[in-house]
């Protein structure tokens, strides 16, 4: 092969193997800009090529789906003619170069993502992971990040409710940035993005087209190196306050009739967003790309094709309603061009005056990408390390819960706006947010999940209990589980080991949802988060919406009545390994990490239900991270309320009792007279339950192990970050 | 052509936490002879005028009006010509 | 009490005044498009809280020459009641409907928290309905709310009783903990001399139901509904 031809496969990261694919399915060699197009498409960013197939297991249907993967975004059935609409998507490959405007910009991406289905975004949620901040380069990412995502969701008016943020070593240079938007629209205003008739409008509204991230797609599909400063596209720059003009124009645009498909440009820009659109609606796309405005001079076809440059949508109308879409476009002061037309011809076709610069066939440029299936490898499973027995219980809750992953995240949620729109019932910090349906009396439930240590130590159990944990939190607000999103986080799957990693992440994903009744709508992946060799932890993030058919019987986490008992429910077993308790002690991260029991945690699920259902619990928390005695503490703290716990006893070791993070637990608190009433539940369903203590006092008080007042305790939690 | 340059920042008075924590962060990395960091905004401004005072004018009326904000905000203004930057073959920034 | 609710192309509290005045407390409220120049028909105009114009040079300073802020001060000048809220307050001192300015918070950071706030007067048009000393809990969320005036300037407006509402613990102490942004003297709320215009950086109108957190915000549109019940009589 020609050295020339080499380079150029280098600069779109597609092989040989791919090259001559492309060759085959056009029936002759590209031109450079056609390659181009083939590179972004074909990326594993914008492709799935890696991950396709293990995608396949993931239940993706339910009753109330209306929309599964492969739009904008998932749509599902929250009753009363409305659908919510939501999508998890990555920008860690942005952050990682510059935090503030790859955050900023994620958030920007997955807005648009939502807004284009018509929808009105309502919230935002974010999961993050970092290196630890004693060094100076990942606190720069963590804060950039954290300002970023403020700063523009902030200024965009959607409130950012929710999340997670855990720092490990595995993320140094390589953070993880997940935004999830959550939106609402009426079934009938539910729009697909979809180009299905032929002679209709091609119109690109918004900002002007840049040298921004060309070749992004690609850039997010390889590993990081020493070179990747030199070869990195130009950072893109969210302009927070135009996107709120195109948010709103589309939302308009989307009560007019004529009006055919709205696709927000991302990843691979204007070639992607066109060649999706025509190919979804089976039919071709004409592109004149002398008509879309531009930012500098001397732009050429392939960077005004591959340009990534925000806030921009495309919009396709009929040529009857152009006029009516631009007089929307006036009134929010936007530019619309006329890039193009909709054609029968099942081809995208780019010009530039009037020659043609580009001619491929969608199915190949869209669908046609040979699949990939590396090797997988599977590492031997360690024992649990065994560490000296706890000798001082105090000090080590106190060190626990001042830790970086235990400690209070005020500091990081306060900076966001998360209560513009007046309807966050319970914002960040929570089990889960919950935000009031406007012009009902629902509530939606919200969370994201993804403890990374025990994926780490077990790829399969650690993905079903990301699920399990999420779903947990939705149910301990009161609200229901209806439908998942994710982002798979993982390094270079190209290495046997990541590639195994994946492998079983996915199956434990497909196997929790599948328990559980829960919907996959939509999701993305990111793979190669790799620097020098070094790939993140793999990292799948699961996004959760549950309902609430009725407001007023929402349950919260925190104690809220002196004298009310507080039980256990759930079994507490001899499972440390991954547990934030062992980290504190410095022990390797080794061992087989808590298992989840899905047909157990669907009876948990349902005997919760049922109790906060007929108003038997005064409040619920999750027993997660950092075990039981952290969710005692913290739902001490949130409620301003102490307890008096004469000792905590089971057929564990002390370690596991206090600091175990077994799954399918959770803490409520019950009035003393409904006590009999929660006794009876739990044993219809089969679940176990232990009294733990008395709701009271000024102090967090476990037996002889534990007396500290919620004062000393609330210091320790809000240690500055 | 003259391209303006307009230099705001906050009044002497006024308290400037921006300049504060930049400080803090110079005396982290050691720059110990710091003993001050103002921050403030910068603003490049190409006009198509012909006479240097009219200029002068126009870029003073533009602070006054909208740049700055008078009651917190000081500004100052540095004029000179150039060439028509599409002409000599420059990118505009 | 005929409610408009003035929309600059970012702003984003609009509708949650609307809920507020409309879905709550059950007035009538219309939006007023930024490019409007009559507000004849109203009696109470809200500037929300949001990003104007982007907001990237100074909150609200271009906000201040769209073509409403001119009927907004006649509005104002007649006597009619204007009560800017966050970003409303921004473009009121931009439009010197009120003194001072509003600096970047002194943590350089973004706050979103509910704060206390202690109504320093009851004889502006949005505090009548409360006692002075009365405390009021509501949320504040902004990057730029830092009180600033020059001396004369300050010292002019506590002569003048001009200061509405402090920031202070929530047993009413002014403390420097208590002060989330910054701003000189806990100053959280001002009004005109006239008591007719009053601008704040807590968002009452996320303080009006018990849902989301509290119901004190009321307090503030209440007492305009009798303020301009008194002027009627």
């Amino acid at each position: 092969m020609a050295v020339a031809l080499e380079q150029s496969l280098e600069a779109v990261a597609l092989n040989r193997d791919e090259y001559r694919a492309i060759v085959r399915a056009i029936g002759r060699d590209p031109n450079d800009l056609e390659l181009g197009m083939f590179g972004a498409l074909w990326s594993e960013h914008c492709a799935y090529k890696t991950s396709k197939t293990l995608l396949r297991q993931l239940p993706t249907e339910g009753p109330h789906v209306l929309q599964g993967p492969g739009e904008n975004a998932g749509a599902v059935d929250i009753g009363d003619g409305l659908a919510v609409v939501f999508k998890i998507e990555s920008h860690n490959h942005p952050s990682a170069i510059e935090p503030y405007q790859g955050a900023a910009t994620g958030v920007g991406g997955i807005l648009r993502d939502v807004f284009a289905m018509g929808a009105r975004p309502i919230a935002i949620l974010d999961a993050l992971r970092f290196g630890p901040l004693d060094s100076g380069h990942n606190r720069h990412l963590f804060q950039g990040v954290v300002a970023g995502i403020g700063g523009y969701g902030n200024c965009f008016g959607c409130p950012t409710v929710g999340g997670e943020v855990y720092f490990d070593p595995g993320y140094a240079d390589n953070p993880v940035v997940n935004a999830m938007c959550v939106g609402l629209v009426a079934h009938d205003r539910l729009r697909r993005a979809s180009a299905d008739r032929a002679g209709d409008v091609v119109l690109l509204v918004g900002a002007d087209t840049g040298r921004d991230g060309i070749h992004g797609a690609t850039f997010a599909s390889v590993e990081m190196d020493e070179r990747s400063a030199e070869r990195r596209p130009a950072v893109q720059v969210g302009n927070p306050f135009l996107e709120k003009l195109l948010c709103e124009a589309c939302l308009r645009l989307n009560e007019l009739d004529g009006v055919t498909a709205i696709q927000d440009l991302g990843a691979a820009g204007l070639t992607s967003a066109a060649s999706e659109l025509a190919h979804r609606g089976r039919r071709g796309i004409d592109v004149d790309v002398e008509r879309v405005s531009r930012r500098e001079q001397g732009m050429t076809p392939y960077d005004v094709m591959l340009s990534e440059s925000q806030e921009r949508m495309l919009v396709v109308v009929r040529p009857d309603a152009e006029a009516g879409a631009r007089q929307v476009f006036q009134h929010f002061e936007l530019h619309a061009d006329r890039i193009g037309t909709v054609t029968a011809s099942g081809r995208i076709r780019v010009r530039e005056r009037g020659a043609v610069v580009a001619d491929l066939p969608l199915k190949a440029l869209v669908d046609g990408v040979p699949l990939r299936s590396p090797v997988a490898a599977f590492p031997d499973k360690q024992p649990t390390p065994v560490m000296p027995p706890v000798e001082e219980p105090e000090a080590i809750l106190l060190d626990l819960i001042a830790s970086p992953n235990l400690r209070s995240r005020r500091p990081i949620f306060r900076t966001y706006d998360h209560q513009v729109q007046d309807n966050t019932v319970f914002g960040p910090g929570f089990d889960a947010a919950l935000l009031r349906v406007p012009g009902t009396n629902k509530g939606l439930a919200l969370t994201t999940d993804g403890n990374p240590w025990y994926v780490a130590l077990d790829p399969y159990e650690g993905t079903k209990a990301a699920v399990a944990e999420a779903a947990r939190n939705i149910v301990c607000t009161g609200a229901r589980p209806i439908a998942v999103t994710n982002c798979l986080n993982f390094g270079n799957p190209e290495r046997p080991a990541v590639f195994g990693q994946l492998q079983e992440s996915v199956r434990g994903l497909a196997d929790a949802c599948r328990a559980l009744e829960l919907p996959v709508v939509s999701g993305n992946v990111s793979l190669y988060n790799e620097t020098s060799e070094r790939n993140i932890p793999p990292t799948p993030v699961v996004g959760m919406v549950g309902l609430l058919d009725d407001l007023s019987g929402r349950c919260p986490a925190g104690f809220q009545e002196d004298g009310d008992l507080v039980f256990l429910l759930g079994e507490t077993r001899e499972e440390l390994a991954g547990s934030e308790y062992l980290r504190l002690l410095g022990a390797p991260s080794e061992g087989r990490p808590p298992t989840v029991s899905l047909e157990t945690e669907r009876r948990l699920q349902a005997a919760m239900l049922d109790s906060i259902g007929k108003g038997v619990l005064r409040c619920a928390h999750d027993v997660s991270d950092g075990g039981l005695l952290i969710a005692l503490a913290e739902s001490a703290l949130f409620g301003g309320r102490g307890l008096r716990c004469p000792g905590i006893i089971g057929p564990a070791s002390r370690e596991a009792l206090y600091f175990g993070e077994s799954q399918g637990r959770v803490i409520v608190s019950v009035a003393p007279r409904r006590v009999p009433e929660l006794q009876k539940l739990m044993a219809n369903h089969h679940i176990p339950l232990q009294a733990i203590g008395v709701v009271g006092g000024e102090d967090l008080q476990v037996g002889s192990d534990i007396r500290i007042s919620l004062d000393t305790l609330r210091q320790a939690w809000e240690t500055a970050f | 052509m003259f391209r303006a340059e307009v230099f705001v920042t906050l009044k002497p008075v006024v308290n400037d936490p921006a300049g504060l924590t930049i400080r803090g962060g110079l005396h982290t990395l050691g720059f110990d002879t710091v003993t001050e960091v103002r921050a403030g905004k910068y603003l490049m401004v190409t006009l198509d005028e012909a006479d240097e005072g009219h200029a002068r004018a126009r870029v003073e009326e533009m602070a006054r009006q909208l740049l700055a904000n008078a009651v917190i905000e000081d500004y100052r203004i540095e004029l000179q010509p150039i060439g028509d930057p599409v002409a000599a073959g420059e990118r505009p920034v | 009490m005929k409610t408009g609710i003035v929309v600059f192309p970012g702003t984003w509290s609009d509708r949650d005044c609307a809920h507020a005045v409309s879905e709550v407390l059950g007035q009538p409220a219309r939006y007023v498009d930024h490019r409007e120049d009559s507000l004849d028909d109203l009696e109470l105009v809200i500037l929300p809280g949001g990003f104007s114009y982007g907001d990237y040079l100074r909150c609200g300073a271009i906000a201040r020459f769209a073509p409403v802020m001119e009927a907004v001060t006649d509005f104002a000048n007649r006597g009619g009641l204007v009560l800017g809220i966050c970003n409303g307050f921004q473009i009121l001192q931009e439009a010197r409907l009120l003194p001072g300015a509003l600096l970047r918070n002194a943590s350089c950071e973004f706050r979103c928290e509910w704060v206390y706030l202690r109504v320093e007067q009851s004889d502006s048009a949005f505090t009548v309905d409360c006692r002075p000393g009365q405390l009021l809990r509501m949320p504040i969320s902004h990057g730029e709310g830092n009180f600033f005036a020059d001396r004369e300037t300050l010292e002019a407006i506590e002569r003048n009783r001009q200061v509405v509402f402090r920031y202070c613990a929530p047993d009413g102490r002014m403390t420097e903990e208590a002060n989330p942004n910054g701003s000189l003297r806990n100053i959280a709320g001002i009004a005109n001399a006239r008591g007719n215009v009053v601008g704040m950086m807590p968002h009452p109108e996320r303080a009006c139901e018990t849902l989301l957190g509290g119901v004190d915000g009321l307090a503030v549109f209440r007492s305009a509904i009798h303020a301009l019940s008194r002027v009627a009589v």
